[in-house]
C-alpha cells in the first residue's frame, strides 16, 4: 500500500516502524479504500462513451484507477458515468438507474453534452443538462473529453471521495434517502416537481374543454387503456 | 420496350406513361420525377418489376412551406449500379397522406415512419405507422418549417444576439420552465395519461401456448440501457421458451435534431455536426456532406485533396471495421480481449487522424473543395508502416485468432440469415447486403471521387449469416489496405483546397444527394438549397437506421442469445440510427 | 502443422492470447527500465512496430499532443514594451458568425470620444459548456487572434458561471500560443510580415 495517500501526516511513525505500522484515521482509511476502487456503471450514451471505451481499453487503462470494472447493472456501480447527449426520451431511464445506485454513489457529466446539452442544446429533444435531474459531481468540459481528459476527470472525483468524512455524509445520516421523482413523457418531458409551475404558466382555459382536449389527442394516438404491464 | 430503354430508362422514361402523370420535375437545379400519389404504387411497381430498380435506398420529405406543400422523395437504384431513379409525390400540407410503398419495398418501413414522426406526413397502408424517433404524445412534427423548438431564438444562424452587442444569456433563462420544454396552452401535468406504448406491445406477434413443452410466452425489453445494444439501443422480444416470436426495436433515445438544427445551421456549419452522426467514422460523414454540397456548387476538388480523402475513408474503414469485430466478439462474450487487441490498431490510426485534423473523433477535416490541412510527409510515412507492416500482421493474428476458431464458428454459423433477395428488398447496405452475396457497393456502383482509378475487390458472402459477414469485414480491411497502398504510391503533390478558404459559400438553388460507401454502408446526404445561406432541407441517409430493419427477419426463429450476435453485426452506431 | 489453425482453432486462439501475455514480459525484459516514464519510450509505444504494454500511464506520462490538438479557444494577446496586454481581436465578429453552436458571445467597444465601433471587444465570452471544439473560430479568423488551447485538463466540481469563459480567462501571451503551436505561430508570422511589406 501506498503510505503517502493513507498515513496521517501529523503522526510520526519512527523510522525503523515505517514499513510496518502506519498510522490513520477512519476517514482516511475509509475514503482511501473507496476512491480506489470507483466502479463505473456500464452505460454509454453516444460519442462520449467510444472514448470512455477507449480509456478502458489498453492505452489508458482505467484498470490502474481501480476502475476497470464496469457493472452493467446499476446495483453493483459506484459512479455513473452520463457519457453523452441526454435527451428527453432517455433521461427517465437515466433517473431511475441513478435512484437504483446504491449509496454512496457519484456521477460525472462527461464531455458538453452531458454538462448542458453541449452543441444539441438547441434541439427539441434534449435535456440542457443532466443536473436539472440529477446532483453531478464532477464535469468534464470538452467535446468529446479525450481518454485523458476523462482520467484527469476521475482524478477529480476521486478528490472528492477523499475529502468526505465519515460524520457528514449523506448515506450515514438518519431514514433513508429520497429518490429522484422520474419524469413522464408527455407533449414534452414532465418534471414532476414543476408540476404546478407547468400548469400556471401554461395558460389554463376552462376545465372541460381542456380534458377533451386530452381526451381527443387520447384517441388520434390511438391509444387504448393501458393493460399491457 | 427496346434494349436502350431498359439499360437506360431514365431519357424517355415520360413517354412510358403516357397518361400523364408522370412528370419531368423541371424546377431548376431539381432533378427525377413527379408522379401523382394516385399512382404512386403502379409507377413503383412498375420501375421495380419492369425496369430493375429494386433497391429503394432513401425515403425522406421536405417541406415548401411557402408553396403549402410537401414533397416526399423517394430514391431507388439497381443492384446492378447505375444513377438513380429520383421521384416524388407532391402533396398539399392540410392533407398529407400519402401511399406506403411497404408492400413493395419493405426497406422503407422504417424511413417512413420517420416521415411520419418528424414530417407528419401519413403512409396509407403502412403496417405499423408509429412515432419512431419521439414518443407517442409528442406534441407535434418538429422539422416542419412551421413548428419552432423551446429553444427557439432565430430561423437561421448566426444568432444577431451574438455580435456586436453579444451578453451571454443561457437559453434556459430565457425559457418560462427555465428548461428546454413547451407545452400546449392549458396543459396539466397531473391529469397526462403517459403512453403506455399499447401499440408497440399489441402489434408484436405471438404464439399460442406451447402444450408440448408447456412454455410460458414472455415479452423481454432489453434495453435501452443494456451492455448489448451498442448504446442506447432498446429491443422489445417476444419469446416462446428462449425462441424469438418477434422482434420491434425501439430508437429515438439518442435523437439529437440533427435535422433540424442543420437546417438552422450554415452549410458550412453542418460540417461538425456530421463528425458526431455515426461517431466512429467521423471522416466518411464529412466526405458524403462534402460531396452533396459540392455537387450543387459545381466545385471541382483538386487532385491531391482527393487522394487525401480517400486515403481517410479507408483508413477509417479500417478502422471501423477492426472496431466492429471486437466488439461482435464482446457480443459473443469473449469479455474484452478481442476489442482489446482491435482497439490497439484503432489508437494507432487514431493518433494519425489527430496528427491531421487536431481531434482523435470529431474530425471535422473536409471542406467543400478539399481538405483543411496538408497531410505532412511524416505522417504518410506513418500510414505508410501502418499499412505495409503493422495493419496486415495484425490482421493475420487476428485471423489466426479468430477465423477458425470452432467456438465462434459454431454460434456464428447459419445465425442471422438474410438471403440476397431479402437484403436487397429491406434496403439493407454495406457488410450486410455484401455478406447476403450482392456485390453492391457505392464506390464500384456510382464511383465518385477518385475510386474509378483505384483497383480493389467488392467482397462478397455466400452464406448471408453472422460469420460471413465477419469475414465480409476482415477481408474488407484487406481491400482497404490495398487501396491505401495505391494511394501512398500515386499522391500528387499540389493544393489541397479548391478556391480560397472561406466561411460562408455561396451554394445555388436545387437539390443534391451526394452517397459514399461508409464503412457501415451507404451514407447519403440529401440536400436541398434556396440559395441562402442556410440548407431549406437536410436528411441524413444513415446505413444503420436503414440496416436495423432487417433485424426483426434475422431475429425471428433464433435464440434469445443470438440477437445480442445478430445486433453486433449490423454494426450500429446510435448516433446516426437516431441522429 | 500447416492447418493447425484450421484444426484446432480454439487452440490456435488460445495460443495467440498466450502469445501476447508472454510478450509483454519479453519485452519488458529486452527494452528494460527505458521504455517507461521517458519521452522515448512513451515515443516508442506509439509506433506501428510497438509490442508488449501499449499503456501510456496518464498522468504520470502523458501522451505528446500534436500540434493541431484542439480543446478550447482562446484569445492571444501581444505583450507590449510595457507589459500592457494588445489584443489581436478586432471585435470582427467572425468567430462568432461561423461558430456551429452559436457559443461565442462579443460585445464590441465603442470609442468614448466619438462614440462610434472601435476594434476591440469590450466582453468576450465562450460558454464551454456548448462548445464543440470544431477549431472553426481558430480556422477563419482573419487575424490570428482565436487559437485553439491544448489545455485539457478542465473538468471540476462546478458549472454555470464557471464555464462561461470570459476576457479573463480567455486571453493568453503571444508566448503561449508559440510554445504549443510553433510551426503554426511561425508560419502565420511570415504572412503577416508578407502582407506588411508592400505597405511599407
Amino acid at each position: 500500500m501506498s503510505p503517502e495517500g493513507l498515513s496521517k501526516p501529523e503522526y510520526q511513525v519512527p523510522q525503523e516502524m515505517q514499513n510496518q505500522v502506519a498510522l490513520t484515521t477512519l476517514d482516511r482509511l475509509y475514503n482511501w479504500s473507496r476512491k480506489n476502487s470507483v466502479w463505473p456503471m456500464m452505460f454509454g450514451l453516444a460519442c462520449c462513451a467510444i472514448e470512455m471505451i477507449a480509456a478502458a481499453a489498453s492505452r489508458y487503462d482505467l484498470a490502474r484507477f481501480g476502475m476497470e470494472v464496469m457493472r452493467p447493472s446499476p446495483r453493483q456501480s459506484d459512479v455513473m458515468l452520463v457519457s453523452g447527449t441526454v435527451t428527453k426520451k432517455m433521461i427517465p431511464q437515466i433517473v431511475r438507474l441513478y435512484n437504483q445506485m446504491p449509496e454512496p454513489k457519484y456521477v460525472i457529466a462527461m464531455g458538453a453534452c452531458a454538462s448542458s446539452g453541449g452543441p444539441f442544446k438547441e434541439g427539441y429533444n434534449v435535456v440542457a443538462g443532466v443536473d436539472k435531474f440529477i446532483p453531478v459531481d464532477v464535469y468534464i468540459p470538452g467535446c468529446p473529453p479525450t481518454p485523458q481528459a476523462l482520467l484527469h476527470g476521475l482524478m477529480t472525483l476521486q478528490k472528492k471521495i477523499e475529502s468526505q468524512s465519515l460524520k457528514e455524509v449523506s448515506w450515514y445520516q438518519k431514514g433513508p434517502g429520497e429518490p429522484i421523482p422520474v419524469p413522464v413523457l408527455g407533449p414534452d418531458l414532465i418534471d414532476m416537481r414543476k408540476a404546478a409551475l407547468i400548469r400556471e404558466k401554461s395558460q389554463p382555459v376552462t376545465e372541460p374543454e381542456e380534458a377533451a382536449v386530452a381526451v381527443e389527442e387520447a384517441a388520434q394516438n390511438g391509444e387504448l387503456p393501458a393493460k399491457e404491464g | 420496350m427496346t434494349e436502350a430503354t431498359l439499360i437506360n430508362p431514365l431519357d424517355t422514361l415520360v413517354d412510358q406513361f403516357p397518361s400523364g402523370w408522370v412528370k419531368k420535375d423541371e424546377r431548376p437545379g431539381y432533378s427525377g420525377f413527379i408522379v401523382e400519389r394516385e399512382h404512386l404504387l403502379e409507377f413503383a411497381r412498375t420501375m421495380r418489376d419492369d425496369f430493375g430498380f429494386d433497391y429503394l435506398s432513401m425515403v425522406t420529405a421536405s417541406d415548401y412551406l411557402a408553396e403549402g406543400k410537401f414533397d416526399v422523395v423517394y430514391y431507388a437504384y439497381k443492384t446492378i449500379g447505375g444513377p438513380a431513379l429520383i421521384f416524388k409525390v407532391q402533396v398539399p400540407r392540410e392533407d398529407a397522406v400519402v401511399p406506403s410503398l411497404v408492400a413493395l419495398y419493405p426497406g422503407a418501413d422504417f424511413q417512413e415512419r420517420e416521415v411520419w414522426d418528424l414530417m407528419g406526413i401519413r403512409f396509407e397502408g403502412h403496417p405499423d405507422l408509429r412515432r419512431i424517433l419521439m414518443w407517442e404524445g409528442f406534441e407535434g412534427h418538429p422539422l416542419r418549417k412551421d413548428w419552432k423548438e423551446p429553444f427557439y431564438e432565430e430561423d437561421v444562424k448566426p444568432y444577431k444576439s451574438r455580435w456586436p452587442e453579444g451578453k451571454p444569456v443561457n437559453a434556459d433563462d430565457r425559457n418560462p420552465f427555465n428548461d428546454n420544454v413547451q407545452y400546449p396552452t392549458g396543459f396539466d401535468p397531473e391529469r397526462w395519461v403517459p403512453e403506455a406504448e399499447t401499440l408497440l406491445y399489441s402489434g408484436l406477434q405471438r404464439t399460442t401456448h406451447n402444450e408440448e413443452f408447456k412454455t410460458d410466452e414472455l415479452i423481454v425489453n432489453m434495453g435501452p440501457q443494456h451492455p448489448s445494444t451498442h448504446g442506447v439501443f432498446r429491443m422489445v422480444v417476444s419469446l416462446q421458451g428462449e425462441k424469438i416470436v418477434d422482434l420491434k426495436p425501439v430508437m429515438g433515445y439518442l435523437h439529437r435534431n440533427h435535422e433540424k438544427i442543420a437546417e438552422r445551421n450554415t452549410f458550412l456549419q453542418n460540417m461538425p455536426f456530421t463528425d458526431r452522426l455515426d461517431y466512429t467514422t467521423s471522416m466518411s460523414n464529412n466526405f458524403a456532406y462534402a460531396l452533396a454540397v459540392e455537387k450543387l456548387m459545381g466545385l471541382q476538388v483538386p487532385e491531391r485533396a482527393d487522394y487525401i480523402r480517400v486515403l481517410m475513408a479507408e483508413l477509417t474503414r479500417i478502422m471501423n471495421h477492426f472496431f466492429a469485430t471486437g466488439f461482435l466478439l464482446n457480443d459473443l462474450g469473449v469479455y474484452f480481449t478481442a476489442s482489446l487487441y482491435a482497439i490497439e490498431e484503432r489508437e494507432l490510426i487514431l493518433d494519425i487522424f489527430e496528427e491531421i485534423s487536431g481531434s482523435r473523433m470529431m474530425c471535422n477535416y473536409f471542406r467543400f473543395g478539399g481538405v483543411v490541412r496538408d497531410v505532412s510527409d511524416e505522417v504518410l510515412k506513418k500510414i505508410h508502416n501502418l499499412v505495409y507492416d503493422r495493419i496486415p500482421r495484425k490482421l493475420d493474428q487476428f485471423d489466426a485468432y479468430l477465423t477458425n476458431n470452432e467456438i465462434l464458428r459454431t454460434r456464428c454459423e447459419g445465425v442471422g440469415v438474410l438471403t440476397a433477395d431479402q437484403a436487397i428488398a429491406l434496403s439493407t447496405a454495406g457488410p450486410i447486403l455484401r455478406a447476403s452475396g450482392v456485390p453492391y457497393d457505392v464506390r464500384r456502383a456510382d464511383p465518385y471521387s477518385i475510386y474509378d482509378r483505384l483497383e480493389f475487390d467488392v467482397i462478397t458472402g455466400n452464406h448471408g449469416d453472422i460469420y460471413d459477414r465477419y469475414l465480409v469485414r476482415v477481408a474488407e480491411i484487406k481491400e482497404s489496405i490495398k487501396i491505401v497502398k495505391q494511394l501512398l504510391r500515386d499522391i500528387p503533390s499540389g493544393p489541397i483546397l479548391a478556391g480560397k478558404p472561406a466561411y460562408q459559400v455561396r451554394v445555388p438553388a436545387g437539390e443534391s444527394y451526394g452517397r459514399v460507401e461508409g464503412p457501415k454502408g451507404e451514407m447519403g446526404f440529401y440536400i436541398v438549397s434556396n440559395g441562402k445561406p442556410n440548407p431549406e432541407r437536410y436528411h441524413v441517409r444513415a446505413p444503420t437506421f436503414i440496416n436495423l430493419t432487417s433485424l426483426a427477419p434475422m431475429s425471428r426463429g433464433e435464440k434469445v442469445a443470438d440477437v445480442v450476435v445478430i445486433l453486433g453485426a449490423i454494426d450500429i452506431v446510435l448516433g446516426e440510427v437516431d441522429r | 502443422m500447416k492447418n493447425f489453425g484450421k484444426r484446432f482453432g480454439v487452440m490456435s486462439s488460445l495460443g495467440v492470447t498466450m502469445g501476447h501475455f508472454f510478450n509483454t514480459y519479453i519485452v519488458d525484459l529486452v527494452k528494460g527500465k527505458k521504455r517507461y516514464r521517458t519521452t522515448e519510450g512513451i515515443e516508442a509505444r506509439r509506433q506501428s512496430d510497438t509490442e508488449g504494454i501499449f499503456t501510456i500511464q496518464y498522468p504520470e506520462e502523458q501522451l505528446p499532443l500534436p500540434e493541431e490538438f484542439r480543446v478550447l479557444p482562446f484569445l492571444v494577446y501581444d505583450e507590449g514594451e510595457n507589459g500592457e496586454k494588445n489584443l489581436r481581436c478586432t471585435a470582427c465578429g467572425i468567430c462568432s458568425k461561423v461558430c456551429p453552436p452559436q457559443c461565442i458571445w462579443i460585445y464590441r467597444a465603442t470609442d468614448p470620444a466619438t462614440g462610434k465601433p472601435s476594434p476591440h471587444p469590450a466582453e468576450f465570452h465562450i460558454d464551454i459548456d456548448i462548445c464543440m471544439n470544431c477549431g472553426f473560430c481558430a480556422e477563419y479568423c482573419p487575424f490570428d487572434a482565436i487559437k485553439m488551447d491544448h489545455d485539457f485538463e478542465l473538468s471540476g466540481y462546478t458549472r454555470g458561471e464557471s464555464h462561461v469563459f470570459g476576457l479573463d480567462t480567455l486571453m493568453k501571451p503571444v508566448s503561449y500560443y508559440e510554445s504549443i503551436r510553433p510551426a503554426n505561430a511561425a508560419r502565420e508570422a511570415a504572412a503577416r510580415a508578407e502582407k506588411a511589406k508592400p505597405k511599407a
